[in-house]
């Protein structure tokens, strides 16, 4: 519909009062708010380094790929090679439970589920993104850890001789294999909100044409929606990454701490960038805290580019969407 | 391929609601027959029953009986997946696949039913293009995504992809009125050359594409908004046009009303 | 052109067209034999426990369905089949966990649960002994989420405003948008140490409530932008323009004709943002110092809340202290399900409208 009113020229008040010097306030505020969005993202990297520095200077050992950590040593060495590790491994095992659950979850809420409860179920899985995350870690250590010890018993039993799943401890408390589950468990809804809106964008078009084709149920996903929402589900599980890695307050809680390097996942021990931080913080000293900043510099820097990819994985397909 | 469809007492539900009332026709093998109506009369609820895509709507449900030379495709162990893989579908905005090649989109519904080695499925393909006026301009981009052709290309497309599998019956869904009048030709001819194969069911809100294309014509109306849609008369194409029996059929024929 | 042209015996077509399908009590009779089968099989080797024999009956149903409807349906039908029920295996993997933790949160929560918890503080309470309550993190917990959404709300609808009603696919509007989407992925213990790095170190603030709703409302503010903005867009046009039309100035437009046409959304957008970051912990970790008494004032010194609260029970591991952790659990989320739910009921309320 053509307008013959720009609404971008100034409109003046009907008594020729100019609102113009208003107007430019008001726009002005509001590009500024908007700056300020730029201008924290931009800040947070800054600050960071900025007082990260001097802890870096006077570190004794290579900051990326050592792993002890006694910052407030007479000689500083900290690195974060076990903390690097623990974040990722945690993370990854997470995504490898949570992304398909999460999608079958989501495939099943936007294409099997009846109408009538669809809404609902949708509802309901959401639910779990709003435990917030220190219930996750009591529950984790409180219900979860005691009853999944004759898993990790089991997995140690029948499948050890793959060297993530064999336990030399026989204890099967506080690893990085319980954190995993946990994390799965938080950023499932995560990765299945974002998969249900893909799926339910299928545009009804195709999935006709699959049936018409004589497509069974199964068939017509395979052939007109994954396809379509592939994009979107490798977004969700970027995004769901994402979270696993910046999630502090449960896996604070369920590990113990410590600083190895170890792929026996379910054996005691471990530590994630952002647990580590939430550890050692009230008892650090200047290094420790300047030790800490860093670290936490490193999962911005991670956490950052693994959002922007996840964003932009999504605005590549639109190009390519079919929606035509 | 090519068989004839009955359809005998046919009244068509949504839920509770009766959408088209006591339909009986013939659609005979081997010629085009043309649905009419104005909108809303429920011709194209009716084409989506002879292929059973009418039930993938929750609640949607038929009584009566609808025979595929003497089958029954609502018998009680009749299979509706099987059923549209033998009465194939074309809709009125093409479809085809965008992720998928071109050929990859034309063996989409073989590759359903059975592993096929990747030279009869070369074969496949070129026929089916072939058979849907299609080949001679895809030839050299079958890998090409099926969204780079136009709209009348991608129509002939789904064409092709809907007797690749080989169907007994094509039945079209206003297929070309998304499309522009040259590529509405190009359709027009095809439909001409594929009725030699095929029994074709085609559903049109252009009585004169009807006329042009179609050996019967059905005409449906409806008696006004929520009552059923009924078949109102149905004749050979020529009659239909230029004697009608029914007063409706008339008023509609010269544009009256529509 | 060369089509086949078979013709099918009326034989042929049946078959074509039928498909062997198992009865439907297949599926209720298949998992009874295979609850049946697990359970005779925990009985020879108690090892496994209840979890373990239940995932045993579980695999020991998929391949009996399977081969079940590979024998009678056909390949099609079995991996149909398959699908099926692996989707909804998915639905009750993440809804046994939900399940749990809300049990869980309600029991135990119950035992510490109650008037006085809520009316007192942990002032003189020894972490051994039962007693004492949540009030001190309670107002804490208010205060420090109220500073967050008077920052994070004003300044997450004037973002918003720009991008709809200024921004126009300029390349600052794009990237701001963008950012704003990399932003919601922020670390909330990012944002605490953000806060710490750069106004408590370099402006000098002190850990206080005020630290920690400067941290909070970082988190909120993309929230708030992205469900703003998409109230605003919701708004027609039309309005815009009928306003324009009369001579209204643009930023009056915005104040008095689409920010309250889209207010419901906006504020219901808004509650569901704070109900987001009451439950945050790690950021305030980082802001704030704990302690056991009430502090009203968020400026100046330890200010409790709830998240720290239950952080610090269960830090002292006591019987006692885990059950007040539990409770300090249930009071946390009872606060955020009574945010969500009357964000909800406000958007119903004017739907009805």
């Amino acid at each position: 519909m053509t307008t013959l009113i720009n609404p971008e020229a100034p409109v003046g008040a009907p008594l020729g009062k100019s609102s113009r010097p208003r107007d430019a306030l008001f726009a002005g505020i509001s590009r500024g708010s908007g700056i300020v969005v730029l201008i924290v993202m931009g800040a947070i990297g800054v600050f960071l380094l900025w007082k990260a520095l001097p802890a870096l200077s006077a570190n004794t050992a290579s900051f990326l790929t050592t792993s002890p950590w006694f910052p407030d040593d007479a000689q500083p060495k900290f690195g974060i090679a076990a903390l690097a590790f623990g974040t990722l491994l945690s993370s990854v095992i997470a995504m490898v439970i949570a992304v398909p659950v999460g999608i079958g979850v989501a495939l099943y809420t936007a294409h099997y589920a009846p109408r009538r409860f669809a809404p609902t179920l949708g509802y309901i899985v959401d639910l779990l993104a709003a435990v917030p995350s220190i219930i996750f870690g009591l529950w984790g250590l409180q219900i979860l850890m005691p009853n999944s010890i004759g898993l990790w018993r089991w997995l140690d039993d029948h499948f050890g001789f793959i060297p993530l799943f064999s336990n030399e401890q026989n204890i099967y408390t506080r690893s990085i294999a319980l954190a995993a589950v946990v994390l799965a468990i938080m950023i499932l809804p995560t990765v299945s909100a974002i998969s249900r809106e893909v799926f339910a964008q299928v545009p009804p078009g195709h999935i006709e044409a699959a049936l018409a084709l004589g497509a069974t149920r199964w068939e017509t996903m395979r052939t007109a929606v994954f396809p379509f929402a592939r994009p979107g589900m490798v977004s969700a599980a970027m995004l769901g990454l994402g979270r696993a890695l910046g999630e502090t307050i449960a896996v604070a809680l369920i590990l113990s701490a410590t600083f190895k390097i170890n792929w026996q996942v379910t054996e005691p021990g471990g530590n994630t960038f952002a647990a580590n931080i939430a550890l050692k913080w009230n008892e650090a000293g200047t290094i420790g805290l300047g030790a800490l900043i860093a670290s936490g510099l490193v999962l911005y820097i991670i956490t950052f580019a693994v959002n922007m990819a996840a964003r932009l994985v999504v605005e590549r397909r639109r190009d390519f969407s079919g929606a035509n | 391929m090519a068989k004839r469809i009955d359809v005998s007492h046919l009244n068509i539900y949504y839920s509770e609601f009766l959408a088209v009332e006591d339909v009986s026709l013939a659609v005979a093998p081997k010629a085009v027959t043309a649905f009419i109506g104005p909108s809303g009369c429920g011709k194209s609820t009716v084409l989506r029953t002879l292929n059973r895509m009418h039930e993938v709507t929750p609640g949607a449900r038929i009584e009566g009986k609808i025979l595929l030379d003497h089958e029954d495709i609502y018998g009680a162990d009749i299979d509706p997946v099987n059923v549209r893989s033998t009465i194939g579908m074309v809709f009125q905005k093409p479809n085809p696949f965008p992720t998928m090649s071109i050929y990859g989109n034309v063996v989409a519904g073989i590759k359903l039913k059975k592993r096929t080695k990747r030279s009869e499925l070369d074969d496949v393909v070129e026929s089916s293009l072939r058979g849907a006026n299609l080949w001679e301009e895809v030839k050299d981009r079958l890998d090409r995504p099926g969204s780079v052709l136009s709209g009348g290309q991608q129509q002939r497309l789904c064409i092709a992809r809907a007797i690749a599998i080989q169907p007994q019956v094509l039945l079209m869904d206003e297929p070309c009125s998304a499309l522009d009048p040259i590529s509405t030709l190009a359709i027009e001819e095809l439909i001409h050359e594929l009725k030699q194969s095929y029994t074709i069911v085609i559903v049109t809100h252009n009585m004169q594409q009807a006329a042009r294309v179609s050996d019967s014509t059905a005409f449906f109306n409806i008696a006004g908004t929520g009552k059923p849609g009924k078949l109102i008369e149905m004749n050979t194409t020529a009659n239909i046009f230029s004697s009608p029996n029914e007063k409706a059929t008339e008023d509609y024929i010269s544009g009256r009303f529509g | 052109m060369a089509i086949l042209d078979r013709t099918i015996s009326d034989d042929d077509l049946h078959n074509l067209l039928s498909q062997r399908k198992l009865p439907r009590w297949t599926t209720l009779a298949t998992s009874a034999t295979a609850i049946a089968g697990s359970a005779l099989l925990s009985f020879f080797s108690p090892v496994s426990g209840v979890a373990g024999t239940a995932v045993f009956a579980f695999l020991l149903f998929i391949v009996l369905q399977t081969g079940l409807s590979f024998a009678v349906e056909g390949k099609r039908y079995a991996i149909d089949r398959l699908a099926t029920t692996l989707l909804l295996s998915a639905l009750t993997a993440a809804l046994v966990p939900l399940v749990s933790i809300l049990l869980t949160v309600l029991i135990r929560g119950l035992n510490a649960f109650n008037a006085s918890f809520l009316t007192s503080t942990m002032r003189n309470v020894s972490p051994r002994r039962p007693g004492g309550g949540i009030l001190h993190a309670l107002i804490g917990t208010l205060e420090q989420v109220t500073i967050a959404a008077a920052i994070g709300v004003p300044l997450g609808i004037l973002a918003a405003v720009y991008l709809v009603e200024y921004g126009n696919r300029s390349r600052l509007a794009r990237a701001i948008s963008f950012f704003v989407d990399v932003m919601t992925g922020i670390p909330s213990i990012v944002a605490g140490l953000f806060v710490y790095t750069g106004f408590i170190l370099t402006l000098g603030l002190q850990r206080s409530g005020l630290a920690a709703g400067i941290a909070l409302s970082i988190l909120m503010i993309p929230v708030v932008v992205r469900s703003t903005e998409e109230m605003l867009r919701l708004v027609p046009r039309d309005l815009r323009e009928a306003s324009y039309a009369l001579g209204v100035p643009k930023y009056r437009t915005i104040l008095r004709v689409v920010i309250p046409s889209a207010s419901t959304g906006i504020i219901t957008g808004a509650m569901l943002a704070v109900a987001r970051v009451t439950g945050e912990t790690a950021p305030l970790l980082l802001t704030t110092f704990l302690t056991q008494s009430i502090n009203t004032n968020p400026f100046n010194g330890p200010q409790a809340s709830l998240p720290i609260y239950v952080w610090d029970q269960i830090g002292s591991g006591t019987p006692a202290s885990i059950d007040r952790a539990w409770a300090g659990a249930l009071t946390l989320i009872l606060l955020v399900m009574i945010l969500n739910l009357s964000a909800r009921l406000i958007a119903r309320a004017s739907r009805v409208k």
